[in-house]
C-alpha cells in the first residue's frame, strides 16, 4: 500500500513538475509552425471518427495521404465535389504542405473550372460561366488559405500570380505576387524576371517595368533568356527609348 | 533466460567474487545482450520486410504522380510507417518481458544470484531500446536507398527531358527535384520518433511491473497511447479554462498529471511537409523524452523492488 502511495505520488509531482517544460516545448513547436492543426468538431466532421482517431493518434500525415491519393482518383473520374470536399480535408490535416494547397488550387482553377466551361449538359453559357468563376474563386480561396498558413514559403505565392495571370488576366496582382515570392527565401531565380513582365502589361507601368527588366539584362551577362530581350525590346518601342540606349538584337 | 555464447551472466557475478559490486555494467550488459538476442529470435525484423515492401510497392505506385507529390507521399508513409512500426515493437516486446521470464522461471535463476532487481529492469529495457535503435536504423536506411533510387530516376529523367533548355532552367529543375526528396530535417525527425518508442517502452516496463499478464499491459498502453495523444489538450484546458466544473478540472489534471504528452513527439508530420526543426527544440524535446523514459524506469524498479515473484 505505500508503494502504491509512493508511486502515486511521484507520478503527481512529476507531472507538475513537468508541465513547464511541456507547456514551453507545446509553444516553441507552435511559434516554429509544427502542430499548426486543432483538433476540434469542425476536423471530425470532416476526416470521420477513424481518421479524427488516427490523426490524433499521430497518423495525420498517414490519413492526409490516404485521403489525397482518394482525391487523385476522384480526379481522375472527374468528381469534382468529391476533389474539393477530399482536397479541403487533406489540407486542413496537413496545412504546412504547401504541394496539397497548390494541387487542390490547381485541380479547382484550371482542372475544374475548364471542365465546367465546356459542360455539355449545361446549354445557358451564363450559368456555364457563373460556374466556372465560382471553382475559379475555391482555387484563390485554397491558395489565399495555404498562404496564410505558410507566409514564409514563396510556392503559393508564385501559384497565386500564376492563378492571376492566367486565369484573371490582372497583371497588377501577378506582378504583385511574384514579386512577393521572389523576396522570400529559396524563391526561383526567375520569379523576380516574371515580376518584372507581369508588369510589363500594367498600364501606366512600362517605365518601371523597362528600368527592373534593364537592370535583370544587365545582370544575366552569361545567359540572357529571349523572353526577357522580347520584353525589353517591346518596351524600347512603346518608351520610344533612344538607339544608343537600346539593347542590342540578339544573335541569330 | 537461455544461456548464450556471446554472453556470460555467470561470468559476470560469480558468487564467490569476494567484492561484489552494488552497480555492474558488465551484468547490465549481459542481461541487456540476452533481452536482445531472445527478442531477434521472435522474427521481430519480419516486421522490416514489411517495411521494405511497402515502401517499394509505394514508389511503384506513386510513380504515376508527379515527382513533388511522389516524393511527398514517400515520404509520408515512411515515417508514419516507422512511427507504427517502433511504438508497436515497443509496447510489445517490453510488455512480454517479465510475463516471459516468470512463465520460463529464468527470473528466479537471475534474481536469486547478486543481481539487483534495478540492474535486471534497466537491462531489460536497454536490451528493448538496442533492438528499437537497430529496427530503426534499418528501416532509415531502407528509406534513404529508396528515396534515393526515385531521386536520381526523377534527376535523370528531367534533364533529359529538359536537354533543350538553357542551363540555367535545367539547374532550377534539378534544385526543385532534390529540394523535394532530400530534407536534412528528416534526421531530427527520425530520431524522435525513435526517443517516442524508448519513452513508451519505459512506460510499458511500469505498467508490467504491476500487472499480471502482457495482455493487459498492452491494453493499458493501448489507452494510455491514446489518452497520451490528447493529454496536450486536457493540459491547456485544464490550465485556461475557468468556466469548467471542479469534477472536470479533476479529471482533466487527473489526464495532465499523470501522462505524458506524445504529442510533443509528433514531429515528422511537419518535418515532411518541410517545416525546419531548430537543433535547440530537437534538444529540449530529445531531452524530455529521455527524461520520462528514465522517470518511468525509476517507477518500475520502485515497484519491482518488493514485488512478490
Amino acid at each position: 500500500m505505500m508503494r502504491i502511495l509512493v508511486v502515486l505520488l511521484s507520478l503527481g509531482l512529476f507531472g507538475a513538475a513537468k508541465l513547464p517544460a511541456e507547456h514551453a516545448i507545446t509553444s516553441a513547436h507552435r511559434s516554429l509552425h509544427f502542430r499548426s492543426v486543432t483538433f476540434d468538431l469542425g476536423l471530425r466532421d470532416q476526416i470521420g471518427q477513424l481518421g479524427f482517431i488516427a490523426a490524433l493518434s499521430g497518423f495525420r500525415s498517414l490519413v492526409a495521404d490516404a485521403l489525397f491519393v482518394q482525391a487523385h482518383i476522384a480526379w481522375e473520374r472527374t468528381e469534382w465535389g468529391r476533389v474539393l470536399l477530399l482536397f479541403r480535408q487533406v489540407t486542413t490535416l496537413q496545412p504546412r504542405a504547401t504541394l496539397f494547397w497548390d494541387v487542390a488550387a490547381w485541380h479547382m482553377a484550371w482542372n475544374a473550372s475548364t471542365a465546367a466551361m465546356n459542360d455539355s449538359t449545361q446549354p445557358r453559357l451564363a450559368l456555364r460561366v457563373k460556374a466556372q468563376r465560382e471553382y475559379l474563386q475555391l482555387g484563390k480561396d485554397f491558395l489565399e488559405q495555404g498562404i496564410k498558413n505558410n507566409p514564409e514559403r514563396p510556392q503559393l505565392y508564385e501559384a497565386m500570380a500564376r492563378l492571376y495571370r492566367d486565369k484573371y488576366h490582372d497583371h497588377e496582382h501577378a506582378a504583385e505576387f511574384f514579386e512577393k515570392a521572389a523576396g522570400l527565401p529559396d524563391a526561383p531565380s526567375y520569379a523576380k524576371r516574371f515580376a518584372a513582365y507581369e508588369l510589363s502589361h500594367c498600364d501606366g507601368r512600362a517605365r518601371e517595368a523597362y528600368d527592373r527588366l534593364h537592370g535583370l539584362y544587365a545582370t544575366c551577362i552569361n545567359e540572357r533568356p529571349p523572353t526577357l530581350i522580347g520584353h525589353l525590346k517591346d518596351l524600347e518601342i512603346k518608351l520610344d527609348i533612344p538607339l544608343e540606349q537600346r539593347i542590342p538584337d540578339p544573335r541569330p | 533466460m537461455r544461456p548464450n555464447r556471446g554472453t556470460n551472466l555467470q561470468a559476470e557475478t560469480p558468487m564467490s567474487n569476494s567484492r561484489h559490486r552494488a552497480f555492474s555494467f558488465g551484468r547490465i550488459a549481459a542481461i541487456t545482450a540476452n533481452t536482445f538476442i531472445e527478442l531477434t529470435r521472435l522474427k521481430i525484423f519480419y516486421v522490416v520486410l514489411l517495411f521494405a515492401l511497402l515502401l517499394i510497392g509505394n514508389s511503384i505506385f506513386m510513380a504515376q504522380l508527379t515527382f513533388q507529390q511522389e516524393f511527398q507521399v514517400l515520404k509520408d508513409i515512411a515515417l508514419g510507417s516507422m512511427s507504427i512500426f517502433t511504438s508497436l515493437f515497443a509496447v510489445v516486446a517490453t510488455a512480454r518481458l517479465i510475463p516471459h521470464d516468470l512463465e520460463d522461471r529464468t527470473i528466479y535463476t537471475i534474481l536469486a544470484k547478486p543481481v539487483p532487481r534495478f540492474e535486471y529492469l534497466l537491462g531489460k529495457l536497454a536490451g528493448v531500446l538496442l533492438l528499437l535503435a537497430v529496427s530503426v536504423i534499418i528501416m532509415s536506411a531502407l528509406f534513404f536507398i529508396v528515396l534515393n533510387v526515385r531521386e536520381q530516376i526523377v534527376l535523370r529523367e528531367t534533364v533529359r527531358q529538359m536537354s533543350a533548355s538553357p542551363p540555367e532552367q535545367t539547374a532550377e529543375a534539378v534544385r526543385a527535384v532534390s529540394a523535394s526528396a532530400f530534407n536534412m530535417n528528416l534526421f531530427p525527425g527520425i530520431a524522435i520518433i525513435y526517443v517516442k518508442a524508448c519513452l513508451l517502452a519505459s512506460l510499458t516496463l511500469f505498467v508490467s511491473t504491476f500487472a499480471t499478464t502482457s495482455i493487459f499491459t498492452t491494453a493499458v498502453m493501448v489507452f494510455a497511447y491514446f489518452i497520451g495523444h490528447l493529454q496536450g489538450i486536457a493540459r491547456e484546458y485544464w490550465l485556461q479554462s475557468n468556466s469548467a466544473g471542479w469534477l472536470t478540472k479533476v479529471f482533466l489534471a487527473f489526464v495532465t498529471l499523470l501522462f505524458p504528452d506524445l504529442q510533443l513527439f509528433n514531429l515528422v508530420d511537419d518535418i515532411v511537409a518541410g517545416t525546419a526543426i531548430s537543433l535547440a527544440l530537437f534538444a529540449k524535446t530529445a531531452t524530455l523524452g529521455f527524461f520520462y523514459t528514465g522517470f518511468y524506469l525509476l517507477l518500475a524498479s520502485t515497484v519491482f523492488y518488493r514485488k512478490e515473484l
